[in-house]
C-alpha cells in the first residue's frame, strides 16, 4: 500500500500541489490546499498583531487592542475550518451545536464574570484601585 | 516516633500517630460501629464465597445495568453517614442553649455540616441520579450499553475514589470546617492549614473527573445510539432530561475542576489567587464556584422531573400531557441555568444593577418548571389513577416541591435575600427542594424501576409506610426552620443564647428521627422485598403496565438488552408496540458483539485513593509513585486492544427460550 | 437509504443522526437482519470532552481577566513579556499543527512511515514549544516573578502553565500512538486515536491565539 502510494507523489515538503488532493467524503478530513491555505492565513494573522503591538504603528493602545482581538477572533476561525475542519453537517450537526453552546457558555463566563466582578470590586475593596 | 524528624517527615509527609483521634468518643464509638461492621460484612462475603462473583459480575463489568445498580448502591450506603451528621446536628441544636454548650464543640460541629453538605451532593445526590440514568438510558433507547462502557466503569470506581477519600478523614486527619462549598479565604492556607481542605479538594476533583467523564458518556450515548426510528422528539422524557442533565454536566463540572485547583494550588505553592493580600480576590472564588453551583442544581432535579414524568404517564394510563412543552420547558431550563448564579451572593455587594438582573432571570427560570407541574396534572386529569408506591412519590413531589420553588422565587427577590441569606430559610428552602424533588424522586425512580433490575417489585406495605415517614418527617423537621429563618436565626450555629427559640429546633429535631424512620422502612423494604421475592417475582418484564421501551424486555434484562434492536414508529414506543399487535420474535438470533469486563477501572480507582492520601498529607515519594502508576496502568491499558467478545448465537437463542417460556408460564 | 414516509410511519429522514432507517412495514418492530449499526461515537465522544476542556480554560482566562492587573506593586506584562520569543513559540506551535495535518493526509494515504516522519516532526516543533516556555518561566523566576509574587504573576503562571501540560501531554500521547501504530500500523483503532490527537493539538493551537492576544499582546499594551 505504501509502496504505491510513493511512487504516485513525489516529496511533500512545501512544495505546492496546485490541484490539491481531494476526497470523497470532505466531512471530516482536509486536503493539502486546506491546510497549506489556513497555514498561510494563520501566519498572516499572527504576524500583523504582533507587528502591531512591538511596532506601536496603531499609536492608541485601545484601538490596537480591540484590533488584535479582532485578529484573534478571525484566525481561530480559520482553524476552526481548515485545521478542525468544522462544518454544520458533523455528526448531524451536534459537533457545531455542542461548540455554539459551548462558545455560548465562555462568552457568559469571561462578561458576566467582569461584569459581577467590576461591580463587587468597585464596591466592596477598599482603595478601589481595582478594575474587573 | 523517629528520632530523626527529617526522615519523619520525608517518609511520611506530616501524618503523624496524634491523625488517628483517638481521644474524641464519638469518633472511637464510629471506628467501633464500622469496624466491626466492616468485618461481618468482609466475613459473610467470605463465608458464601461472593468474592469471585463479585469481582467478576460487578466490579469489573462495564455493563451499564450493574454499573447503575452499584452507583445506587454507592449512593444508599452514604445516605446513612450523611444522615447520620444530620442527626447528630439536629441534637446539638436542640439541646445547645445557655450554659448548655451541647455535646459538640464548634470545630467538630463545623467538619459535621461540611461533610454532610458535601456527602449529600457529591456522594448521595450525584451517584443516585448517574446511577439511575446509567440504568435507564440504553434501556429506553433500544441501545445495548452505553456509547463508552470501559469509562463507565472507570467513571464510577472514580466516584467511589472520592467517597472512601471523604470517608478517610474520619479516621485520620480531620474533615473541612468550611461548609460545602470551602469558601476562601477561610479554605486557604493561612486560615485552614491542616489536611481537612485538602481531603475536600481531593475527593471533589476525583470524583468530578468520573461525572465529567460519565456526562460525555451519555450524551454520545443519547446523540448516536438511539434505535432506528427514535427521533429527538420520540425520544422518552427521561432521556430528554438526561441529555440535557449531562448537557449541563460537561458543560458545568470544568468550571469547578478549575476553581478547586485555583484553590489548590494557593493552599500547595503560595499563589494568590483567593488570598487577601498580593493581589488576591476571594470573591472570585464565591463568584467562580456558583457558576458551577447553580447548574449543579438544575443537574439534579432535572432527571427528578424525567422521572415523575415516567411514572405520571404509566400510573395515570395515560399519554404525558404536553410531550413538546416538556421538551422545550427542559432546554430552556438547561440555557436559563447559566444565567442566575448571582442570586447565590446578592449580599456579597454587587450592587442594585447586578442584583436585580439577576434576581429578573432567576424568577424567569420558574416559570418552565412551573410549565412542567401543570403538564403533569393535566396528564392526571381524566386518567385512569394507580396510586402505586411511585405514584406516591410523585404526589407528594408535587405538593412539596411547589411550595420549597415558592420560597425559592421568594429568595429570588435581593432586598428579600438580604433579610434571609444564610438564614435558617434557605437551609429549609433548599432542603425542601432537594428532599422534595430529587430525593423523592430517585426514590420513586427506584420503587419504579427496582423490578426491571431485580426481578421482583419492591414490597407495597413497607414502601407507603416509608412514604409517610419521610412526608411528615420531612416537613415537621423543615417547617420549624422556615419560621426560625423568618425570625433571623443564622445557619451553621452551634450554639444559641435565646431560650424561646429552642421548641423550634425540638421538633425539627422529632421530625429527623421521623426520617430516620423513613430510612430505615426503606431499608426494611428490601430486607422484606428479598425475602418475599417469589410472592413479588416480575415474571413478564412490564410489572406497572408501562410505555417506554425498558418495559419490552425481561426483568432484568439480558446482558444485550436487546436480542434484536426495535425499530420505533411513535412515542410511548412500547406502548405503541403493545397497541399494535407486536409479536417478541422467537427465532433468527445472531452472535451478539459485547465489550469484555476489565480491571483498569477499579486498579485506577484504587490508585487515586493512594495519589489523594499522599497529597493531603504531604507525602511526596508516594504522590509521585502513585501518580507514575496511574500514568503506567492508564497507558497499559490502551495498549490492549482486545476489549471485545461475542455472545454466541446459540447462548442467545437458549436466553431467548428461557423468557418465553416463563411468559407462555404466565398464560 | 429509504426516504419514502407514509402518514402512518411518522418517520423523519434525515432528522436521526448516524442512523440508517430501513425501509419497514409498520407491523416489523425490530431489525430482524441486523441493518442497524451505529456510527462510531469516539469521534463525537472527544469532541465533548475537548469542549469541557475549552470551559476550564475559559474558567482560567476569566480569573486572569480578573486579577491580571493586580500587580502588587511587583513586575507588570511590559517589565516581563519577550515579545520576539513568544512570537517564535508561537511560530513553533502553529508549525507542529501544519505538520500534524500532513500526517494526518498521509494517514488517508496509508502512507505509515511517512506519518511516523510527520508525527515525529510535530512532536518535535512541541517539544521546541514547551521547552521554550520553560525557559521562559525559568527566566521570570530568576528574575523574581515568581508565582507567589502577585495575582497577576499566579494567574499568568496558572493560565499559560495549563496550556503548556496540555501540550505536555499532547506529545505523551503522541509518542505513544507512533508506538502503538508502529506495533500494528494504521488499523481502524489507531487511526481513530490519530483523528482524536489531531482535534487536540489544533484546539491547544487555537487556545493558544487566546494566549498570545489576551496575556501577551494586549499585557503589554496596558
Amino acid at each position: 500500500m505504501s509502496a504505491a502510494s510513493k511512487a504516485g507523489h513525489v516529496d511533500h515538503g512545501h512544495v505546492d500541489h496546485g490541484h490539491g488532493h481531494g476526497h470523497a467524503d470532505a466531512g471530516s478530513h482536509g486536503s493539502f490546499r486546506d491546510y497549506m491555505t489556513g497555514f498561510v492565513l494563520s501566519v498572516i494573522l499572527t504576524a500583523i498583531p504582533f507587528i502591531l503591538v512591538m511596532g506601536n504603528i496603531l499609536g492608541n493602545d485601545r484601538i490596537t487592542g480591540i484590533v488584535i482581538m479582532g485578529f484573534a477572533v478571525a484566525q481561530i476561525v480559520v482553524h476552526m475550518i481548515y485545521f478542525l475542519h468544522m462544518n454544520t453537517k458533523s455528526e448531524g450537526g451536534w459537533t457545531i451545536l455542542a461548540l455554539i453552546f459551548t462558545l455560548t457558555l465562555v462568552i457568559i463566563t469571561l462578561a458576566g464574570s467582569l461584569w459581577v466582578m467590576y461591580h463587587l470590586n468597585t464596591n466592596m475593596m477598599p482603595q478601589h484601585m481595582h478594575m474587573g | 516516633m523517629f528520632s530523626n524528624p527529617d526522615l519523619q517527615k520525608l517518609l511520611f509527609g506530616r501524618l503523624t500517630l496524634d491523625a488517628v483521634p483517638l481521644h474524641e468518643p464519638i469518633l472511637l464509638i464510629t471506628f467501633a460501629m464500622v469496624g466491626l461492621g466492616g468485618v461481618a460484612v468482609l466475613g459473610a462475603l467470605t463465608y458464601f464465597r461472593l468474592w469471585g462473583p463479585l469481582w467478576r459480575d460487578w466490579f469489573t463489568s462495564v455493563d451499564h445495568k450493574k454499573i447503575g445498580i452499584m452507583y445506587i448502591v454507592l449512593a444508599l450506603v452514604m445516605l446513612l453517614r450523611g444522615f447520620a451528621d444530620a442527626l447528630m446536628m439536629r441534637a446539638q441544636q436542640a439541646m445547645a442553649f445557655g450554659p448548655n454548650e451541647g455535646y459538640l464543640p464548634p470545630h467538630h460541629y463545623d467538619q459535621i455540616f461540611t461533610a454532610h453538605g458535601v456527602i449529600m451532593i457529591f456522594f448521595v445526590a450525584m451517584p443516585l441520579v448517574t446511577g439511575l440514568m446509567n440504568f435507564v438510558v440504553p434501556l429506553q433507547i433500544g441501545a445495548r450499553d452505553v456509547a463508552f462502557p470501559f469509562l463507565n466503569n472507570f467513571s464510577f470506581w472514580m466516584t467511589v475514589s472520592g467517597a472512601v477519600t471523604v470517608m478517610a478523614s474520619l479516621f485520620v486527619g480531620e474533615f473541612a470546617r468550611t461548609g460545602w462549598l470551602a469558601y476562601p479565604p477561610l479554605s486557604g492556607p493561612a486560615m485552614s492549614p491542616g489536611v481537612g481542605v485538602d481531603y475536600y479538594i481531593w475527593a471533589l476533583q476525583i470524583a468530578g473527573i468520573g461525572t465529567l467523564l460519565s456526562g460525555i458518556n451519555l450524551i454520545a450515548t443519547i446523540v448516536k445510539m438511539r434505535a432506528p426510528g427514535m427521533t429527538m422528539m420520540k425520544m422518552p422524557v427521561f432521556t430528554w432530561t438526561a441529555l440535557c442533565t449531562n448537557i449541563l454536566i460537561v458543560a458545568a463540572f470544568p468550571i469547578l475542576t478549575a476553581v478547586l485547583a485555583l484553590l489548590s494550588l494557593d493552599r500547595y505553592v503560595g499563589t494568590h489567587f483567593f488570598s487577601n493580600d498580593l493581589g488576591g480576590n476571594p470573591m472570585m472564588y464565591v463568584n467562580l464556584v456558583w457558576i458551577w453551583g447553580h447548574p449543579e442544581v438544575y443537574i439534579l432535579i432535572l432527571p427528578a422531573f424525567g422521572v415523575f414524568s415516567e411514572i405520571v404517564s404509566t400510573f395515570s394510563s395515560k399519554r404525558l400531557f404536553g410531550y413538546a412543552s416538556m421538551v422545550y420547558a427542559t432546554v430552556v431550563i438547561t440555557i436559563l441555568s447559566y444565567l442566575v448564579w448571582l442570586h447565590h451572593f446578592f449580599t456579597m455587594g454587587s450592587g442594585a444593577s447586578v442584583n436585580s438582573f439577576f434576581g429578573i432571570t432567576t424568577m424567569i427560570i420558574s416559570i418552565p418548571t412551573g410549565a412542567k407541574i401543570f403538564n403533569w396534572l393535566f396528564t392526571m386529569y381524566k386518567g385512569r389513577i394507580r396510586f402505586e408506591v411511585p405514584m406516591l412519590w410523585t404526589v407528594g413531589f408535587m405538593v412539596t416541591f411547589v411550595i420549597g420553588g415558592m420560597t425559592g422565587v421568594l429568595l429570588a427577590v435581593p432586598p428579600a435575600d438580604f433579610v434571609l441569606h444564610n438564614s435558617l430559610f434557605l437551609i429549609a428552602h433548599f432542603h425542601n427542594v432537594i428532599i422534595g424533588g430529587v430525593l423523592f424522586g430517585m426514590l420513586a425512580g427506584i420503587t419504579y424501576w427496582f423490578p426491571k433490575a431485580f426481578g421482583f417489585k419492591l414490597d407495597d406495605f413497607w414502601g407507603k409506610v416509608s412514604f409517610w415517614f419521610w412526608l411528615t418527617g420531612f416537613w415537621v423537621a423543615f417547617m420549624p426552620l422556615y419560621v426560625l429563618g423568618l425570625m433571623g436565626v443564622t445557619r451553621r450555629v452551634q450554639h444559641f443564647d435565646d431560650p424561646s427559640l429552642q421548641i423550634w429546633f425540638i421538633i425539627a429535631a422529632f421530625g429527623a428521627v421521623l426520617i430516620l424512620c423513613g430510612i430505615a422502612s426503606f431499608a426494611i423494604t428490601l430486607v422484606v422485598s428479598v425475602l418475599r421475592r417469589e410472592q413479588l417475582r416480575d415474571t413478564t418484564g412490564d410489572p406497572w403496565g408501562g410505555r417506554t421501551l425498558e418495559w419490552a424486555t425481561s426483568s432484568p434484562p439480558p446482558d444485550y438488552n436487546f436480542a434484536f434492536t426495535p425499530v420505533i414508529h411513535d412515542h410511548d414506543a412500547w406502548w405503541d408496540m403493545k397497541k399494535r399487535g407486536y409479536a417478541r420474535p422467537m427465532q433468527g438470533f445472531q452472535a451478539i458483539h459485547m465489550p469484555k469486563s476489565t480491571a483498569a477501572g477499579i486498579i485506577l480507582g484504587v490508585l487515586s485513593i493512594v495519589f489523594a492520601f499522599a497529597m493531603i498529607w504531604y507525602i511526596w515519594w508516594l504522590a509521585a509513585f502513585s501518580f507514575a502508576a496511574i500514568a503506567v496502568v492508564a497507558i497499559g491499558h490502551t495498549f490492549n486492544y482486545n476489549r471485545d467478545f461475542y455472545i454466541p448465537a446459540d447462548e442467545v437463542v437458549r436466553t431467548e427460550g428461557q423468557r418465553t417460556a416463563l411468559l407462555a408460564e404466565r398464560v | 437509504m429509504a426516504t419514502h414516509a407514509t402518514p402512518a410511519m411518522n418517520f423523519e429522514p434525515g432528522r436521526n443522526p448516524g442512523v440508517t432507517i430501513p425501509q419497514v412495514d409498520p407491523t416489523t418492530f425490530y431489525d430482524a437482519k441486523g441493518e442497524h449499526h451505529p456510527e462510531g461515537s469516539t469521534m463525537l465522544g472527544f469532541w465533548l470532552y475537548l469542549m469541557s476542556d475549552c470551559l476550564i480554560f475559559a474558567a482560567l482566562f476569566a480569573t486572569y481577566a480578573v486579577v491580571g492587573r493586580n500587580y502588587a506593586a511587583g513586575p507588570s506584562p511590559k517589565d516581563l513579556f519577550d515579545l520576539p520569543l513568544v512570537a517564535l513559540n508561537t511560530s513553533m506551535l502553529l508549525f507542529s499543527s501544519i505538520t500534524y495535518g500532513f500526517a494526518m493526509l498521509e494517514m488517508e494515504k496509508g502512507d505509515l512511515s511517512r506519518v511516523q516522519i510527520w508525527l515525529a516532526v510535530t512532536g518535535l516543533f512541541g517539544l521546541a514549544f514547551v521547552g521554550l516556555e520553560l525557559y521562559e518561566f525559568h527566566h521570570l523566576i530568576h528574575e523574581g516573578a515568581t508565582p507567589q509574587r502577585s495575582a497577576f504573576l499566579s494567574a499568568f503562571f496558572t493560565l499559560v502553565g495549563t496550556h503548556g501540560l496540555h501540550v505536555s501531554l499532547g506529545i505523551v500521547w503522541l509518542v505513544t500512538l507512533m508506538a502503538q501504530v508502529h506495533k500494528r500500523g494504521l488499523v481502524p483503532e489507531n487511526k481513530r486515536r490519530l483523528l482524536c490527537l489531531s482535534m487536540f493539538w489544533h484546539f491547544l493551537d487555537v487556545i493558544w491565539i487566546g494566549v498570545f492576544t489576551f496575556v501577551y499582546l494586549m499585557g503589554v499594551l496596558q
